[in-house]
């Protein structure tokens, strides 16, 4: 195996690994201000949740772009062709 | 292990190869088509129990669209509300054993962004104007033009990307899963599945709904002031 592929394999969970980690981190943040609010208004809790979900999609987004960075490189990396 | 990235053919009507993602998808059309054809035939005043159903998931439609805009719902009804209600049943098809969701492969999923991209092109043009539209690209100042143009691309592109890869990711880990355990184990993985396909239908309708509005509104004010245009990372 030549090094192309090794640091293609390497790189590909390191870009999985590191962009789990902010995501992970500012996931955590949105729910639990999200929990703050419902436990401060309940009345509100549906349209609080609904916003909630639509910002963690958006903030999930940037985990999946790493995924797909590193599918690519695993998949269908121009280097190794 | 087959790249998620590509799609086999099945078999080759001409020169066109037919993929399983192309039948899932044609099926979905048909059955969408077919169905609010059939189910919208007889409508009356004093509704069915089949009719008050339908007017249900048109009024949450319309309500989404007012709540998360404030434009009246009547011209983007139909826009978003099939682009709801297809990325819904193209995520969902996979509880159907042996069919894939289409949205998982790249084809739907960039098909399904071009249709977005043109008619945010359409809806401005019809709601400000072809001056207006242009406007658009000039919304809080001068200055902005060339990262109007090409934000005008790329928050289409990264919807497509955003929705191929939250659908792809999922269909992706059940097929890990399922080869390394047994036959019950991806249960809860699916039905997170279904979840990110639900969530996943509604943030791209509402992003196309935002991104239509936010063009609208932007070539409609005579002074371009600076608002509601970025809601997009």
């Amino acid at each position: 195996m030549d090094y192309l592929s090794l640091a293609s394999i390497i790189c590909a969970a390191l870009s999985v690994s590191f962009g789990a980690l902010g995501p992970a981190l500012a996931e955590g943040r949105a729910v639990a201000a999200a929990m703050d609010a419902i436990a401060r208004q309940p009345e509100a809790a549906n349209t609080i949740s609904r916003t909630l979900f639509v910002g963690l999609a958006m903030i999930e987004t940037t985990a999946i772009y790493c995924l797909v960075i590193s599918l690519l490189l695993l998949f269908a990396n121009p280097l190794l062709a | 292990m087959n790249s998620p990235l590509e799609s086999a053919a099945l078999f080759h009507v001409g020169p066109i190869p037919i993929t399983q993602a192309l039948i899932t998808t044609w099926a979905i059309m048909l059955l969408l088509v077919l169905g609010s054809a059939l189910l919208t035939r007889r409508l009356t005043t004093v509704p069915s129990k089949r009719q008050a159903a339908l007017e249900l998931v048109v009024t949450t439609i319309d309500t989404q669209i007012r709540e998360t805009t404030g434009a009246e719902p009547a011209p983007y009804r139909a826009f978003i509300g099939t682009l709801f209600l297809f990325i819904l049943a193209a995520n969902w098809v996979s509880l159907l054993p042996g069919v894939e969701p289409p949205t998982a492969k790249l084809e739907t999923d960039a098909a399904l962004a071009i249709v977005v991209f043109f008619s945010i092109i359409y809806f401005g043009i019809r709601g400000a104007g072809l001056k207006g539209y242009i406007r658009s690209f000039a919304a809080p100042n001068l200055i902005m033009i060339p990262l109007n143009i090409i934000e005008s691309i790329t928050r289409v592109f990264s919807m497509f990307v955003r929705l191929f890869g939250n659908v792809m990711s999922g269909v992706f880990v059940i097929g890990i899963v399922a080869s390394l355990a047994g036959l019950l184990v991806p249960i809860p993985l699916m039905a997170l599945d279904l979840l990110t396909g639900l969530v996943q239908a509604y943030i791209f309708s509402v992003l196309a709904m935002v991104f239509i509005a936010a063009t609208v509104e932007d070539g409609q004010s005579p002074s371009p002031t600076s608002n509601s245009q970025n809601k997009e990372p």
